[in-house]
Parts: C-alpha cells; sequence; structure tokens
C-alpha cells in the first residue's frame, strides 16, 4: 500500500477538528494542494484562507495559539519555512506558543515543479531553533500518529511532510512518541538510520545487503528534534559503523543530528546520504531520486564502499 | 483621571523612562518618550484588565509591537500595578526579569517582541480568536512608524480590513524619526491615511500627546462597525527632552550624567 503524507494530515486533521474544538487550521492559499481542505469544508469557522502571504499565516496563528487556540498553519515547505522565517523564530519559538507548522512538498519527490520547490534545507533551519520539534514520518500511517500527537504536545512543532505517495511500512498498533526512533530491522553489520521516505528506500536497500550478506540494522528517526539520542548509542555500540539516509541537504540535517549525539558520547564511523550541496530541478519523482543517489541502488552501493573502507 | 492630572503623570513617567535607561546605560528613549500619552490612555482609561490576574480572558488585549519601546511599556505596566517599581531597577541586566525588549514572561506582556511588523499580525489572530469565541475583548497594536515600511504590516493590513475586525486597533506612533533619520526621507509614508483607508480601514489622525485627542480616538474606534481602526498618532520622537527631540541619535542611546541631569530639570519645568 502506498499514500502520501499530506493526505493523511488531511484526513487526520479533520477527525482532530472533530474530537477537538479548539483545533483550527490556516493555510495560505494552498489547502488544495496540502489537504487542509478536508478540514475547510467541515469546519470553516475555525478555518482561515490568509491569501498567499506566509508572515501573515504564521503572525494570525500565533495570535490565534495565543487565545488558547491549536493552530494547525500549513503550506508549502519551501514556502512555509524560509519566507517566514523570522516570524518563526520570534513568534512560535521565542514566545514558546503552541503552533503546528505543517509543511508538505519536501524534497526531490515534489517532482515536475522543480528546484524552487523542492525544499531540501529545512531541517536544518528549523532544529536549529530553540523550543521547536521537528518530526518527519516515515509513512501515512505514522502521519495520522503525528498529527494527533501534537494536539497534545504543547509547544512549537514543525511537521515534515510531502507530496510524493509512500510505502507504508510501520505498524498501526505501536504508539509514536516525540523523541524515540524505532528499529524496524535487525541486524549488527551496519545501522540505517532514515527519515521520511528514505526509511523505506533504507529498507529496500537493507534487502539487498542482506542478499549479499551485509545484515543491516534499519531504524527509522521520524523524531528529529528531540533525537532519541539511547538508541543512537546503542546502534552505534552494536553495529559499530552508521549510515544516515534524508531527502534533504547533508548539511545541518539528520545526519547533523546523529552526528551531534555520537561525536560527544560513543564516536563511531558515519556516512551521510542525501543531496548533496545541490538544488533540486524538474523530472519524476523516481529519476530524481537516482539522480540525487537517493535510489535503493545506489545506497547498496554507497553502503558497501563505507562498509569496506 | 483628569486630564491634568494625566499630564502630570505623563512627566513621571518620562521622568522614570529616563531613569531606568540611564540606570541600564542601555535601552531606547526616543521613541519611549513619543508613546507616553498613548500608553497612558490606554492602561489609565480605557483598557479593561487586571493586575492581580494578568491572563484573565475578558482583558483587552495590547501588544507593543515596536518591541525596543520597553522602557515606556514597562514604566506603565508597572504603574498600572502589574510589578513593583523595584523590578525597573533591573531593566535589561542579568538574571533580572525585564529583557531589553517586550518578553512574554512578564506580567502584561502579551508578546515577545523586537523584531519589527509582527504585532499585526498576531493582533489579526487575536481579534480572529475572539470572533471564534464570541469574546467582548479588544485588541491593541501599538507599532512605530519605520515598523511599517515592513511589508508584513501590509500583509496583516490586507487581512484585518478583509475580515473587517472592528475589534481590532493599530496605533502608529508617528514620531517622524527612525534609527538613521527622518522617516519620510528615508522610505515614505505619505499619504499614509489614505494608505490606511484604502485597505478597508477607518483611519483617525490625532495628536498623540493630547489627551483629548487620544480619548476622541478610542471612542471612534469602540463605536466603529465593520473595519478595523488606525489611529495615525502624530508624535514627537524624544518629547519632552529638547537635546532629544526629534534626534535620530537618541533612537537607541543611553543618556551620561549631564544629559540625564539637565533631561530631569526639563521635564520638571515643564508646563503642565
Amino acid at each position: 500500500m502506498e499514500k502520501a503524507t499530506r493526505d493523511a494530515f488531511g484526513e487526520t486533521l479533520l477527525e482532530l477538528g472533530k474530537k477537538n474544538d479548539k483545533i483550527v487550521a490556516l493555510s495560505a492559499d494552498l489547502q488544495d494542494s496540502t489537504k487542509a481542505i478536508l478540514f475547510q469544508k467541515e469546519f470553516s469557522d475555525r478555518f482561515v484562507n490568509v491569501g498567499i502571504a506566509e508572515q501573515d499565516l504564521i503572525g494570525i496563528g500565533a495570535g490565534y495559539a495565543l487565545e488558547g487556540f491549536i493552530p494547525y498553519v500549513s503550506s508549502f515547505a519551501s514556502f512555509i519555512t524560509t519566507r517566514p522565517f523570522d516570524m518563526i523564530r520570534m513568534l512560535a519559538c521565542y514566545n514558546n506558543i503552541n503552533i503546528k507548522i505543517v509543511a508538505t512538498h519536501t524534497g526531490v519527490t515534489v517532482g515536475e515543479d522543480g528546484g524552487s520547490a523542492q525544499m531540501l534545507e529545512d531541517i536544518a533551519i528549523m532544529r536549529a531553533l530553540p523550543n521547536m520539534v521537528v518530526l518527519c514520518p516515515a509513512d501515512a500511517v505514522e502521519t495520522e500518529k503525528m498529527v494527533e500527537k501534537i494536539a497534545d504536545y504543547n509547544g512549537p512543532v514543525y511537521l515534515r511532510l510531502a507530496r510524493a505517495k509512500y510505502p507504508v511500512i510501520t505498524d498501526p498498533e505501536k504508539t509514536f512518541e516525540i523523541g524515540k526512533g524505532e528499529i524496524l530491522r535487525e541486524g549488527n553489520d551496519v545501522t540505517l538510520v532514515g527519515t521520511g521516505l528514505m526509511v523505506s528506500k533504507a529498507l529496500e536497500a537493507a534487502e539487498v545487503l542482506a542478499s549479499e550478506g551485509i545484515e543491516a540494522r534499519v531504524v527509522n528517526m521520524s523524531s528529529i528534534k528531540p533525537i532519541d539520542r539511547d538508541l543512537l548509542v546503542k546502534c552505534a555500540k552494536e553495529t559499530g559503523k552508521i549510515i544516515t539516509l534524508e531527502e534533504h541537504q547533508v548539511i545541518g540535517g539528520l545526519g547533523g543530528a546523529v552526528c551531534e549525539v555520537l561525536s560527544e558520547e560513543y564516536p563511531v564511523p558515519v556516512k551521510i546520504i542525501g543531496v548533496e550541496n545541490r538544488f533540486g530541478q524538474s523530472g519524476k519523482a523516481d529519476e530524481l531520486l537516482e539522480e540525487y543517489k537517493l535510489d535503493s541502488k545506489s545506497i547498496v552501493e554507497k553502503a558497501k564502499a563505507f562498509i569496506r573502507g | 483621571m483628569d486630564i491634568k492630572e494625566l499630564q502630570r503623570k505623563s512627566v513621571e513617567i518620562r521622568k522614570d523612562i529616563l531613569k531606568v535607561i540611564y540606570e541600564a546605560q542601555s535601552g531606547h528613549p526616543g521613541g519611549s518618550l513619543s508613546a507616553v500619552e498613548i500608553l497612558l490612555a490606554l492602561y489609565k482609561e480605557r483598557m479593561k484588565y487586571d493586575p492581580k490576574n494578568p491572563k484573565w480572558e475578558e482583558r483587552d488585549r495590547f501588544i507593543m509591537s515596536k518591541g525596543h519601546a520597553t522602557p515606556v511599556l514597562y514604566t506603565v505596566l508597572s504603574e498600572a500595578g502589574f510589578f513593583p517599581k523595584e523590578e525597573l531597577a533591573g531593566f535589561r541586566k542579568f538574571g533580572k526579569m525585564l529583557q531589553g525588549h517586550a518578553y512574554r514572561n512578564i506580567p502584561g506582556v502579551e508578546l515577545s517582541t523586537g523584531s519589527l511588523g509582527m504585532g499585526l499580525s498576531v493582533g489579526v489572530g487575536m481579534a480572529l480568536a475572539s470572533n471564534l469565541k464570541k469574546s467582548n475583548y479588544n485588541v491593541f497594536v501599538l507599532m512605530g512608524d519605520g515598523e511599517i515600511q515592513e511589508g508584513s504590516v501590509w500583509e496583516a493590513a490586507m487581512s484585518a480590513g478583509h475580515h473587517k475586525l472592528s475589534n481590532l486597533c493599530a496605533i502608529i506612533d508617528y514620531n517622524k524619526v527612525q534609527e538613521n533619520g527622518f522617516v519620510n526621507e528615508i522610505k515614505n509614508l505619505e499619504p499614509l491615511g489614505e494608505r490606511w483607508k484604502s485597505f478597508n480601514w477607518n483611519v483617525v489622525e490625532i495628536d498623540g500627546h493630547d489627551f483629548d485627542d487620544i480619548f476622541r480616538a478610542l471612542d471612534d474606534f469602540m463605536v466603529e462597525k465593520g473595519r478595523p481602526t488606525v489611529i495615525i498618532a502624530n508624535t514627537v520622537k524624544g518629547k519632552g527632552v529638547d537635546f532629544m527631540e526629534y534626534d535620530n541619535n537618541w533612537h537607541g542611546k543611553a543618556p551620561n550624567k549631564d544629559q540625564y541631569l539637565e533631561a530631569l530639570l526639563q521635564l520638571d519645568n515643564s508646563k503642565v
């Protein structure tokens, strides 16, 4: 089964809206694409389309949050992160308010819209902010849990979603906890720590590696900040080497977060797989994953070279 | 309070503003001295609030969007009873409550600010939230004149006009001077009233040092239906101290001892 995390967001937000009348949703005229439109149709009084004005989006959202509501403000990642970054820093984080920033359309899998629309720097930017929680689900099932969970968490959250359909790989029965990672596949030769779509790619790569006699552990690190330090140290101790995988720049993202922990607590060799200091471009999602060496075949090659080296 | 008393209180507040900046040897006198009457009118006469219960749901909201004007904000909040006057001695000092720019953990401060152009959007959100909650509070947002060069102010202005937020009152402290010179030489705001009017705002232009004028404008806001109100308060940057008036060098500078004593003398001798 495959499903886009943005679809899971829209559906879960609607359900959440039925249960909790403090939930409000704000959009900068992209609710048809982010799927917040499902909430808008049911709860028009608790929905605001602020127009194409992302600074205003965060500001108005902050106003609702200060008045006791739980605003889910959503737009494409490329518009909702860098344009209103000052508002996110000041209003969401410095004021430490209860706002949920939902960014769809991250990574090269945005596809045809090209480099301007493919946000690849957001994890680095968002996780640098004090008070900000940064989450990136591995699939639609995990997205549902996160959208619900963050309503109960009092503080700013950045939720990183995508346009592309992801394979469903997580267990609906397991609960999601902020700050916890999860081992999805056991192995003791190396650990692949992925986030978002790259968790699926890591599982695919692990299958291929297994057929060649390399047992790779796969970890879903969907809570990027706070990150699961204990799990990272455990994996470093048990498998020796770590490979991180993200549909994001290799600078400052998940790889950086993992290295920050391991360099202090249990240094082991780390290979960071991501986009290597380039912007995206137009193409189909699969073509782009191949071009940016984020497909499972490229991951297998990089992993083997890293393990041998 | 009658007008005479308010005028006397303005002198006191101005002296307190200079004192906190002098003692901290840091802070923003110009844009604090220009906003004294506006804040006193709000906190002494027009806003609903309870200093013993700063988060009282029915209170009117005040956002200091020009977040550097803390000397006037803190002295007036203290005067209104939100915290003891002794706290003012800790202004801008390590480990003390009164942060350099407006900070939300301080009783009476609704929003931490310090990066310009954000308060109005937040005010729009609070006003929309008031409507959704069916509450009756009003939202006041004080902005600097230089501040409205920020594009985000106009995003918010468009939203407020579109949503017909008659519970939102923006006040522009039009003191004519920003950090590096005269506002209208750096980037002209005029025709300021026309601009706001075209965004569907009720525009009231006043002398921002005249209490009668300020009350008239606030009353106008209270009865206006179907539109937000902006009060364009013509003021004097550095008001009350002749060597600070209209001088951009006093935007963010503390007086030395001689200057401080001279300023106090001028204020003591001002005619009320």
